[in-house]
């Protein structure tokens, strides 16, 4: 167990000083979206791996990422106060979405269809206010004077927001980690295997549901903040909509959902794939990162449904010995 | 004021006839949806994916090889049936015994491998057929022959639907097997090739709405975002799996959608109808037909 702990502590200071010695803004700025995304990624695969497969989180993105934008840019208020009143603002809409489908037991495709209405709204609120927002055209924050950055949360330093990706990324792994170890996850695994079981055994299925349902939205909201902070342009499609949705859930799942690097192994190998794609192919690429990601997802979900982590370390543990019954229910993403 | 009202109320006619029309087409989409669950009990999130695929087929028969639109139409059924059944053998039938999100998210993948093979062969250019039909003026209201047109086609082909599931023994063995998974494998009724046949029809009412929408639409390889996500909802309101449900909550979710357009932006009126879909989930869960139990 020592040495575990020592290697976790030696990976992360070796990535804490990875910007002081490779210094190439290019590398930095793949590595700062993929630490971002990954965040999102492992907000969506928090509520994911119990079941609750949402296809709203595109919702909550937009949100974190709209509401920090236009409080600055309309109200000059500090993405410092924008980034909690938009979490905010995303979990009180996870609440008024998510209560009554908990309370009235909506659960699996229908859960999913009533997400994907949020991500729906979401972005078509963006786009029909686009005097406020402007619309698919998308949207910047305005640039801050010079020597109030912090204030403003603009950093034009690649190395500042690498750091401040880590930390969130670092995070999420150990709120990942808090509610590995507590029982909702025991509550919740109940509740995926059998909703009525758990409430007998006394576990309350909706405010069980709601926690991990809001933990999910609030973080999801920072990311799309974080995602708006560092781009300085968003716009409908990159940070809203079911399109966003979906890349979530893909990535989640190539990654694996149930282990706790699973989404960030399935955001390195999308970002990855998708510039080494539009570098070797430049404009030629556009489109066929999202062809290949099909095919992987498709493949993925018929053939790997743990993902590529999540297999690989089941591989590990195990080495050719065929799943036990008990794994082999703890497959799937969701339990009938 | 007196005249005022009377603008107001033709405008309003006018929006609440294109509703209709507009319901027509969305109901011919949520009966090839409703179809493929009530029969294979499985949620193919990229149905209006097919829908593009389709609109880009007449595109190029008609634009590119010069075919006449009574012509090209057919091969396009033909083509999305194919397609549809190409996807339930290659991604639904391995998937048959996964749990129900594990199959809905592989057709969220099909929904990627679609649009980005949209992207990639036609790029990402509006087109349309070149096809502009007139304008039919009713007093002072307008309303495009290709509306009036594919309302009429959709309502045909509905019925078309109607009388194969109700008039032939593929049709009684699709819905008996949507009854009673179990019992119909022992009455000799194959459920592979129900499945595949069903895929094709709900594949061929997809290619029958890109016939449709291409004469209302431009095509493009994201189109089938703008329409996809209110199909689902128009299912699921109307009870994923019931026809008449479906059919009812077309019309309805198109007048909500045409009159919020009359109030405001279009975009409004979608936002109207998502919202709506919300708040009638809380208050009939299972859809707009149920009995609560």
């Amino acid at each position: 167990m020592n040495r575990q702990a020592a290697f976790w502590i030696i990976a992360l200071l070796a990535l804490i000083a990875l910007p002081f010695v490779h210094r190439d803004p290019y590398h930095l700025h793949v590595l700062v979206l993929i630490l971002i995304w990954s965040f999102a990624y492992t907000s969506w695969s928090i509520m994911g791996r119990f079941g609750l497969v949402s296809l709203g989180h595109g919702g909550f993105m937009g949100i974190g990422a709209y509401v920090t934008a236009l409080l600055w840019n309309h109200l000059g208020v500090s993405p410092w106060i924008g980034i909690p009143v938009s979490m905010a603002t995303a979990g009180v809409l996870a609440l008024i979405v998510a209560y009554p489908c908990f309370r009235f037991r909506i659960t699996g495709h229908y859960f999913v269809l009533v997400t994907l209405a949020l991500s729906g709204i979401v972005l078509q609120v963006i786009t029909a206010t686009r005097d406020y927002t402007g619309g698919s055209l998308g949207y910047t924050p305005q640039r801050a004077q010079s020597g109030k950055g912090l204030l403003a949360l603009q950093f034009d330093d690649k190395t500042t927001w690498y750091l401040i990706a880590l930390a969130v990324w670092v995070v999420g792994l150990v709120i990942w980690r808090a509610i590995d170890r507590s029982m909702i996850r025991h509550a919740m695994e109940a509740i995926s295997e059998d909703e009525d079981a758990a409430a007998a055994a006394g576990v309350n299925v909706t405010a069980e549901k709601l926690k991990i349902t809001l933990i999910s939205a609030l973080m999801t909201a920072l990311s799309g903040a974080l995602y708006c902070q560092y781009q300085m342009f968003i716009s409908p499609d990159t940070v809203s909509g079911i399109a966003v949705s979906l890349q979530m859930v893909f990535a989640a799942i190539v990654g694996g959902v149930y282990v706790a690097l699973g989404p960030t192994v399935g955001a390195v190998i999308t970002i990855v794939l998708a510039e080494v794609l539009r570098i070797s192919f430049g404009t030629k690429a556009v489109g066929w990162d999202n062809l290949v990601y099909g095919v992987l997802l498709v493949l993925f979900i018929i053939f790997l449904p743990k993902g590529i982590l999540g297999s690989v370390i089941d591989r590990i543990k195990s080495p050719r010995k065929p799943l036990r019954g008990h794994e082999q229910q703890t497959v799937p993403i969701a339990r009938r | 004021m007196q005249s005022f009202l009377d603008i107001f109320d033709i405008y309003l006619l006018e929006a609440v006839i294109n509703g209709i029309l507009l319901g027509g087409v969305l109901a011919l989409l949520a009966l090839g949806l409703n179809l493929i669950f009530g029969v294979i009990d499985v949620t193919w999130i990229c149905y209006a994916e097919l829908v593009m695929i389709g609109m880009y087929g007449m595109y190029y028969l008609v634009q590119v090889f010069h075919l006449p639109y009574w012509a090209a139409a057919p091969l396009v059924i033909l083509l999305v049936a194919l397609l549809g059944a190409a996807l339930h053998f290659f991604v639904i039938a391995p998937l048959l015994t996964a749990p129900p999100i594990n199959q809905l998210l592989a057709t969220g993948g099909v929904l990627f491998i679609l649009q980005s093979f949209a992207t990639v062969a036609f790029g990402i250019d509006f087109r349309n057929l070149g096809i502009r039909l007139p304008v039919l003026a009713l007093g002072e209201m307008n309303f495009s022959y290709a509306r009036l047109l594919s309302f009429a086609a959709a309502l045909i082909g509905m019925v078309c639907v109607y009388l194969f599931l109700t008039r032939t023994f593929t049709g009684t063995a699709i819905r008996a097997i949507a009854q009673d998974r179990q019992i119909m494998p022992l009455m000799g009724v194959d459920p592979k090739r129900i499945y595949l046949v069903t895929s094709a029809i709900g594949g061929g009412l997809a290619g029958l709405a890109a016939c449709l929408l291409v004469l209302q639409y431009d095509v493009h390889p994201f189109v089938g975002l703008s329409f996809g996500p209110i199909t689902f909802l128009i299912c699921v309101l109307g009870g994923l799996g019931n026809f008449i449900g479906g059919f009812i909550a077309a019309f309805v979710f198109a007048e909500i959608i045409s009159l919020g357009g009359l109030f405001s932006d279009l975009e409004w009126g979608y936002v109207l109808a998502f919202a709506f879909f919300i708040v009638m989930m809380f208050i009939r869960p299972a859809g707009l037909l149920a009995r609560r139990s």
